[in-house]
């Protein structure tokens, strides 16, 4: 073993349960036995490996377009450090995000509300971490969107997140908030997390010093993926 | 002291394909440069309704027809093929349909670290070194709009007398051990094999605590 790394069981309260009932399709697709113990074994210990090479270096900018021209919105850029629970930064790690436009629509077939797309954004990006586990994405900000098969109810803007870390262990999908935002309270999908910390901890801190003057907004994001060193380093 | 503590997991939702899906990355042997026996895994996705799931994003990993994971934690002897990584990915269709085409894994040892390898003679017992030793099987990550975080399951090949003595199968009462091991498939000459996957309810898949 190169490195021992122990996973440890998420805390329960800190993640979403899978039966959300305000989350109405969780009532049909959340398993109703519990889910068995596994083994930890090298299955799990192991995962795909990433590197730089692998994600053209331009896909961390959201905003602008395969011809050069600029997203319309507010741009801003999502800054932050991907950690294990350690502390230590996660290299390596590939970090996929996407979003809705400021009109708050998705570039995707399935979204066919009556807000219009935006040709110069996609909405798609890509970055894999070097050893400081630092990520940066400029994009801008995405728009609120209301949810069929509710009663006036929307989406707080938000963006997702997947990322892989160092093994299957630590591969998880997630999505982050704005500060202040009203519609955060009322999002089914946020609130379901039981603890206010863990909650907290998905919203963006807004934060100057990762934006530009007279460019963009700055937020800031920090990320922790499962796994710490199985012996504690002494000292 | 900052505590770290994991960032809390939240839906995939139904608009991801044009961010994670990329062309081919459901036949993990680069179309067929990978050594090994082919094999190709269908299924579908059922909710608790009996409807099919359309968009469920299906990750697998597994180890090469070696039993080597293409990663640092296996530092065992076992031998790595240069074309075979061991991830794939896919998304069912309106149907709840999804295919994968793989190489059929070799065993791997249970314990967490890289273990020895499977020498000549212990090749049918599984417990050289005394280690024990994984059926081979292939590790499942799901994530749809409506879960509200991944979901995680095995799948076992038929026919495989190592099934009865794998330690994660072990786990899982008899009736629904069997839910884990994918059945013979219909795909003519090829090895096929078929793996449906229900969320809830009549038949409900075993998953795993992630
Ligand atoms: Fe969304």
């Amino acid at each position: 073993m190169t490195d021992d790394i122990e996973y440890r069981d998420y805390a329960k309260g800190a993640q979403p349960p899978y039966l959300t009932p305000n989350y109405k399709s969780t009532k049909v697709r959340s398993p109703n036995k519990p889910q068995y113990k596994l083994p930890r074994t090298l299955t799990e210990a192991t995962g795909p490996v990433f590197t730089q090479d692998d994600v053209p270096a331009d896909e961390w900018d959201l905003s602008t377009s395969a011809t050069g021209e600029t997203a319309l919105g507010q741009l801003m850029f999502m800054d932050g450090v991907i950690t294990d629970e350690d502390g230590r930064p996660m290299a390596n790690t590939l970090i996929e995000i996407w979003q809705a436009n400021a009109a708050g629509r998705y570039a995707h077939a399935v979204d066919t509300r009556d807000a219009p797309l935006d040709p110069n954004f996609t909405g798609a990006g890509r970055i894999v971490t070097g050893e400081d586990g630092h990520y940066r994405f400029k994009t801008i900000r995405p728009g609120a969107y209301p949810v069929p098969n509710y009663e006036n109810y929307w989406r707080p803007p938000h963006i997702h997140i997947s990322l892989f870390g160092r093994s299957f262990m630590s591969r998880m999908i997630t999505q982050c908030y704005f500060p202040g935002d009203p519609l955060n309270d009322e999002c089914h999908i946020l609130q379901g997390i039981p603890e206010a910390v863990a909650r907290d901890r998905l919203v963006m801190k807004f934060d100057p010093s990762v934006g530009v003057n007279g460019h963009a907004l700055g937020y800031r994001l920090d990320l922790v993926l499962r796994g710490r060193r199985a012996t504690p380093m002494v000292g | 002291m900052t505590k770290y503590i994991p960032t809390a997991g939240q839906t995939v939702g139904p608009f991801y394909n044009y961010a994670l899906m990329r062309d081919g990355e459901n036949d993990l042997t680069g179309g067929g440069k990978a050594s090994g026996e082919t094999v190709v895994i269908e299924g579908r996705v059922t909710e608790g309704s009996g409807a099919p799931v359309r968009d469920v994003l299906l990750e697998i990993w597994q180890a090469n027809s070696h039993g080597r994971y293409n990663h640092p934690a296996d530092d065992s002897d076992r031998g790595l093929d240069e074309n075979f990584r061991g991830f794939g990915r896919t998304l069912s269709d309106e149907d709840g349909c999804f295919r994968f085409v793989t190489i059929k894994p070799g065993a791997v040892p249970a314990e967490g670290a890289g273990g020895s390898s499977v020498g000549e003679s212990a090749a049918g017992g599984r417990t050289g070194g005394g280690n024990v030793w994984q059926a081979p099987h292939i590790a499942i990550s799901i994530f749809a709009s409506g879960l509200t975080r991944r979901l995680v399951t095995r799948l076992y090949f038929p026919g495989e007398d190592a099934n009865a003595t794998d330690p994660a199968l072990s786990g899982i009462p008899e009736g629904d051990r069997e839910r884990l091991i994918a059945k013979p498939g219909d795909g003519g000459g090829e090895k096929s094999i078929r793996f449906d996957i229900v969320l809830q309810g009549e038949g409900e898949t075993p998953f795993f605590e992630e």
